[in-house]
Order: structure tokens, then C-alpha cells, then sequence
């Protein structure tokens, strides 16, 4: 492994299409990536199965990394929507802002975004975690079923609405609670967890006391008569 | 409990009138309602009579058009799905498929069956809300992977394994609608593939979470094909609301085929109101919807299935003529299966239903096994009884497919057409587009 580690491959995307970049990740074993001219295109570096690491030079478009098993992405711009949706492992990393539904339904790895998420981050979230340096948008963790979701910055309206058991940490103001996500009391398990997706994050200066817990208030688990008004 | 035609026969005597806006079951529906205070939840689909396939008729052949014979003479049957961009297509056997059905609200058995049912008749089946089984992915020859806006259990793994993807924007049965499946039916196995608590009450999203309209579409079809190195067929399924306009921006996203599901779709598990009050009858979607495929001059290349209600070979034949490539089945393939058994009539009227109108599936009381996750309940579902019953139901739409076919003189099924078929209600004339038998007459068209 570490010497196929060693090799870095550089591709173009102004000389070489999207297709071809994906078609080589998914035929190569694991390996060093750069690829420099994203221009915004989208679904770059989607579905890669082996421990790849990529580095992208620039913005991309909509679902950079989808689907990403095993692999190390980082994006050095800002990204468009559905950053990473339904990861399943592995790191995703954005230097600078993500668009609306970063990590959508992720099922496992760590999305780090240096800048703020739009709204929706960690929508449909399904065991993996999110942390972003910045602020994110409204509806963030809308439906999340598991998994993590760390802000340090502030969150907008409705964070958590319709939450399963997912659990959203954030250190700022939040602008509302949706359906159903209450404020939880932030225990010495979750400040160890806490602590840790910092670290792993590269946010490790960042003092997991200062962090609120939310989570659902499982009243809507079971239908009954007053939630179906 | 549902208010069921028919099962309440008490209480009438001779001068009593019954009234037709207060009938009984709508009596049965407030008092349960007052009781209650909950909407009703149940399975299948519409039960109102709407303008359907019943309402049209081949007209055969007659001196200005010959036929074929009955038994012998060559009358194809096959389709290829997915011709437009897969490296893939699809080729099988009878233009029936079976619908996408989720494990959770069918039992693994009943997956099975339908997998062996198929395969034995070369034609495919689709997964459903909550991810692919082994039982089904392993008994199905040719698989149809669902993308749903849940993404229960979405995996890359299983969409590199599917033979084609089918990204769900909605169904007949409840267009602008969710899922449901309530905690008697989320098992361990169930809420493990979900990643959902065990016994909790759930409710499927009715949004996909990371793609908004057809602009977003087209770019997520575009990550799917990268993802599976393009070679899957990606099927689009639609309600049936606007299919005009739906079908129209279903192509325009890049999806090979569309899935036209038509308000007589089943369900598993939905609000009575919403299934009987929204969407439009699948004989009054197809024609807006070949519409707009020959507009856009890809009628046959992006191929159109249609769903809801589909019972027979007559049914099948119809919407083929009036331009679908090919049918799927829901409800029909588990009544093939199992569903609703009368040799099972004492153990449903023990959960207060009858033989024939059990519909309480999100239950998971099923006595036959097939809406359970109840190890010792689906367990009676012999899935290679069910897998042969289910084979020779559509070995027999088939054969009356091609008897009506041949009978309008075609030597393959999708040649027939809206030339072949008359129709005998006015409603069912202006909705499928071809004239009152008997007359010249199409509602709504100028035929000078
Ligand atoms: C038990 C059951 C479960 C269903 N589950 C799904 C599902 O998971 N995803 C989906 O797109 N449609 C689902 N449907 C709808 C079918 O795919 C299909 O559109 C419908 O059954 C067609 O109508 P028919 O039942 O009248 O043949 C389900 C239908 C039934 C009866």
C-alpha cells in the first residue's frame, strides 16, 4: 500500500473530462490524486471504493465525493450541494464553504468543512459525522437518524426538525429548534465524543464545554392523536 | 379498522333506505374517526371506481385489417429498457416487471417469491424503501434498484450490483406523499437496514434530501451514471398528477425510462384520504404522457412503464396500444403470491377482517406472511410455491396480451396502438384519446 502511496497521479480536468477522472479511480488501486481545473463540474471523485487520496485544487459543483467509501477527498474551494451525500466511510474535507445538504443521508466517515454550511447539512443523516468550522443554514440535521453533527459556529431556523437519534452539537446562537429537537444535557460522554470529532476535524483548540447539545424528544416515534394535526 | 364494502350487512330491513352520500362505510368512517381521532391508515390502492382499462375495447381484426393466428403465429413479446444512454440495457423476456415493494412491508419470503417468480418468466423485479436483501438480489435474475427520498439502506455496493437504477420522485397510490411503516413491522433485521430504532412508528421523506427539481435531477442522474461507470439504465418513477409535464422533465433530466404509476397503484402503508383523493387515473395518464415523449421525439427511446391497477392481460394490452413499452405490477403479483387467500378466510375474520378485503398490511398481522416481520408468520410463505404461482400468473397475462395482439393483427405486443381500441364511456374516450365505440367521436379533438 504505501508504495502505491507513493506514486502521486496529476490530472487536468480542462484536458480530460469528468468520466475519465471517475473511470480511473474506480479502476486503479489506492493512490495519490490531484486534480487541479474542477471548474465547478460536478459528481467529481463520486463512488470510490479503496483508500484513495485526492486532493482537488478548486471549486467543484454538486455531489463532489457522493457516495465515497473508503477514500480521502479534500476540496480546496468551496463545493456545491450534496457534498459527499451517502458516504458510507472515509474523509471528506472542504477548505472553504459547502452548499446546501452537505453529507446528505452520509452512513458512516467524517465530512470537515473549514467554511459554513447552507442549509439542510446532515439532512437524512444515517451514521456519519459532520463538523464545520463555520455556521450552517436552516433545516440542518432535518431527519437525521444517527450520527454526529458538530457546529461551531451558529445554526439557522428549524435544526433538527423530525431528528431520529442523530445528535447535533453546536457553540453558537441557533436561530430555532424544529419538530420534535429539543436542547439536551451535554454529559462527559458527549463531551468525549465531542472532543474527539474536533480532533479528528482539525478543530482540536476548540473546547467541547463551550458546545450545546440537541437531540430528539422522541415524541413523534409513535403516532397519536395530536401529532397527526 | 377500515370501513369495508360489503362486510356490514346487518341492520337493513325492508323499508329502510340506505343514502348514497351517507352510505355505510362512510357511517363506519365517522364513527371510527369520532372514536379514534386518527386518520385511517391501510394498504393497496384506490378503491373508488375510476375511469379504467374496463372502459376501452379492442375493436379485432375485420376486412381491412387481418390477424394472426391464435396459437402459432410469431407475436414478440421482449423490451429492451435503458437503450437511450446505458452501456446496460435491460433486455426481458414479457413487458411485465414487477413493482418496486419495500422488505419491511413485505416479508424476506414474499421478496423471494417474487424474485423466483421473475426470473422463471425473464422479467425483473425492484427493490423498495429500505435497500436490497440478499433474498431478493440473490433470487432475481435481473433487479431494479430503488432510489427513494428516504435512502433507507442506500448503498454503493447494491447500486453497483443492481442491474438498473430507479431513482422514485413519487407513486400513484400517494403523489406528494412519504412512506410509512409502523412499529409492529420495524424488526431488528428491518431497523438495522433502516438505521431506525426497533418498534418506532416511521415515516419515509417525501423529498429527496439532497436534489430539488428538474435542474438538480439531471445533475444527480449525471453523479449515478458516474458512479456505476454509466452503465446502468436509470429509470425515472412518477406519480401520475401532471405526467405531461413530469414525463417531459423526467427526459429532459437524462432518465432512460419513466415510471408512470397511475392513482390505482398500491401501497403498503398509507392515509386512506390520501390514496383515494389525489392523483389521476393511470388510463388518464398515459396519453398526456406519450404525448409528451413524441413531442420531444423520444417515444420508444426512452422507454414508459406504466403502473396502477394492472390486473390482466386485457389491462397490459391496453396500455401497450395506447403507448406504454411496458407494465409493472404491484397488488396483482402478491395476490399471485398469496395475498388474501380464502383458504385463510377464519384466521383473517380473527383480526376482524375477511378474505379479499384485508388491507391493514402496516399491521404486520398478515395470516398469509406477506406484509409481516414476523419470523413465524412470514415463515408460511413458501416462496417457491409463491415463485410459481406468480410465474404462472404472468405467463397468463402474457398469453392474453398476445391473443388481443394478434387478434388486431401484430407480430409484437407494443405494435398495437390507439387505432386498435374504442372506448365505451364518454369520461373513458376523452381521457385515453380514442373514440366512443360505435362513433367517430374523440371529447376534446377536432377530427377535421
Ligand atoms: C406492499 C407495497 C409496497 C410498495 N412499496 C413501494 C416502494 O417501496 N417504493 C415504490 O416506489 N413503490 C412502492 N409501492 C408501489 C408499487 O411500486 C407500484 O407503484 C404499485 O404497486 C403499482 O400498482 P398496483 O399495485 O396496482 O399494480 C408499493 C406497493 C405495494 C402494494
Amino acid at each position: 500500500m504505501s508504495v502505491e502511496l507513493a506514486a502521486l497521479r496529476t490530472v487536468d480536468l480542462a484536458d480530460s473530462g469528468v468520466s475519465s477522472l471517475n473511470g480511473e479511480l474506480h479502476a486503479a488501486p489506492a493512490g495519490r490524486w490531484e486534480v487541479s481545473n474542477p471548474a465547478g463540474r460536478h459528481a467529481i471523485a463520486v463512488g470510490l471504493t479503496v483508500p484513495h487520496e485526492v486532493v482537488i485544487e478548486g471549486h467543484v459543483g454538486y455531489y463532489c465525493a457522493g457516495m465515497n467509501q473508503e477514500a480521502a477527498v479534500s476540496v480546496r474551494g468551496n463545493c456545491g450541494v450534496g457534498v459527499a451525500e451517502n458516504m458510507m466511510s472515509g474523509t471528506v474535507r472542504i477548505e472553504g464553504d459547502a452548499s446546501q445538504a452537505a453529507g446528505a443521508s452520509a452512513h458512516g466517515g467524517l465530512i470537515a468543512i473549514d467554511g459554513n454550511a447552507a442549509a439542510r447539512c446532515g439532512i437524512s443523516l444515517k451514521g456519519g459525522d459532520v463538523v464545520v468550522r463555520g455556521s450552517v443554514g436552516h433545516a440542518t440535521g432535518f431527519m437525521a437518524q444517527s450520527g454526529r453533527i458538530v457546529v461551531c459556529g451558529d445554526a439557522g431556523e428549524a435544526l433538527g426538525d423530525s431528528i431520529y437519534e442523530a445528535r447535533i452539537y453546536v457553540r453558537g446562537d441557533i436561530g430555532g429548534l424544529g419538530a420534535d429537537c429539543v436542547a439536551k444535557e451535554l454529559r462527559e460522554e458527549h463531551r468525549i465524543e465531542l472532543g474527539e470529532l474536533l480532533e479528528q476535524a482539525g478543530l482540536g483548540d476548540a473546547d467541547p464545554r463551550e458546545f450545546r447539545r440537541y437531540g430528539s424528544a422522541r415524541r413523534l416515534y409513535n403516532f397519536d392523536v395530536d401529532d397527526a394535526v | 379498522m377500515t370501513a369495508k364494502n360489503g362486510t356490514d350487512r346487518a341492520g337493513w330491513r325492508d323499508g329502510l333506505r340506505e343514502s348514497a352520500t351517507f352510505d355505510r362505510p362512510t357511517i363506519h368512517e365517522i364513527r371510527r374517526a369520532a372514536r379514534e381521532g386518527v386518520y385511517d391508515i391501510r394498504g393497496g390502492g384506490a378503491k373508488r371506481r375510476v375511469p379504467n382499462f374496463d372502459d376501452l375495447l379492442f375493436l379485432g381484426a375485420s376486412v381491412s385489417r387481418y390477424p394472426l393466428e391464435g396459437y402459432r403465429e410469431r407475436c414478440d413479446t421482449d423490451v429492451v429498457l435503458g437503450t437511450r444512454f446505458a452501456k446496460k440495457p435491460l433486455h426481458i423476456d414479457i413487458p411485465v416487471t414487477i413493482a418496486g415493494m419495500s422488505f419491511g412491508a413485505l416479508s424476506a419470503p414474499a421478496k423471494e417469491a417474487l424474485g423466483r417468480g421473475a426470473t422463471a418468466m425473464g422479467t425483473s423485479t425492484t427493490t423498495g424503501d429500505g435497500g436490497m436483501t440478499e433474498e431478493e438480489r440473490s433470487h432475481s435474475n435481473t433487479l431494479v434498484y430503488q432510489l427513494l427520498p428516504s435512502r433507507y439502506g442506500m448503498n454503493p455496493d447494491d447500486l453497483r450490483r443492481a442491474d438498473a437504477i430507479e431513482v422514485v420522485v413519487g407513486q400513484g397510490a400517494k403523489p406528494g406523499g412519504g412512506g410509512m411503516l409502523m412499529g409492529q413491522k420495524i424488526s431488528e433485521r428491518v431497523a438495522a437496514m433502516r438505521d431506525l430504532p426497533v418498534g418506532i412508528d416511521q415515516r419515509s421523506a417525501c423529498r429527496h434530501p439532497d436534489w430539488t427539481g428538474p435542474d438538480d435531477l439531471e445533475i444527480k442522474i449525471e453523479e449515478l451514471r458516474e458512479i456505476t461507470d454509466r452503465e446502468k439504465p436509470i429509470f425515472v418513477k412518477v406519480g401520475a398528477s401532471r405526467p405531461y409535464y413530469d414525463v417531459a422533465l423526467a427526459v429532459k433530466s437524462g432518465a432512460d425510462v419513466v415510471v408512470l404509476d397511475g392513482m390505482q397503484g398500491g401501497t403498503a402503508a398509507s392515509q386512506e384520504v390520501f390514496i383515494e383523493h389525489v392523483g389521476i387515473p393511470t388510463l388518464a395518464a398515459i396519453p398526456p404522457a406519450v404525448q409528451a415523449l413524441v413531442e420531444l421525439g423520444m417515444h420508444r427511446k426512452v422507454q414508459l412503464i406504466v403502473s396502477g391497477g394492472i390486473r390482466s392481460g386485457a389491462d397490459v394490452a391496453k396500455a401497450l396500444a395506447l403507448g406504454a413499452d411496458a407494465v409493472s405490477i404491484g397488488v396483482a403479483a402478491l395476490i399471485a403470491i398469496g395475498d388474501n387467500d380464502p383458504t385463510l378466510e377464519a384466521e383473517y375474520e380473527k383480526i376482524g377482517s375477511a378474505a379479499g378485503f384485508y388491507d391493514d398490511w402496516h399491521e404486520g398481522r398478515d395470516p398469509a406472511g406477506i406484509f409481516t416481520q414476523d419470523e413465524e408468520l412470514a415463515a408460511r410463505l413458501d416462496p417457491e410455491l409463491g415463485g410459481r404461482q406468480l410465474a404462472n400468473y404472468l405467463r397468463t397475462l402474457v398469453q392474453e396480451t398476445q391473443t388481443l395482439a394478434r387478434a388486431c393483427g401484430k407480430s409484437r405486443v407494443q405494435n398495437l396502438e390507439p387505432e386498435d381500441l374504442v372506448a365505451l364511456t364518454v369520461e373513458a374516450a376523452a381521457m385515453a384519446r380514442v373514440p366512443l365505440a360505435g362513433t367517430e367521436w374523440i371529447p376534446g379533438q377536432e377530427r377535421y
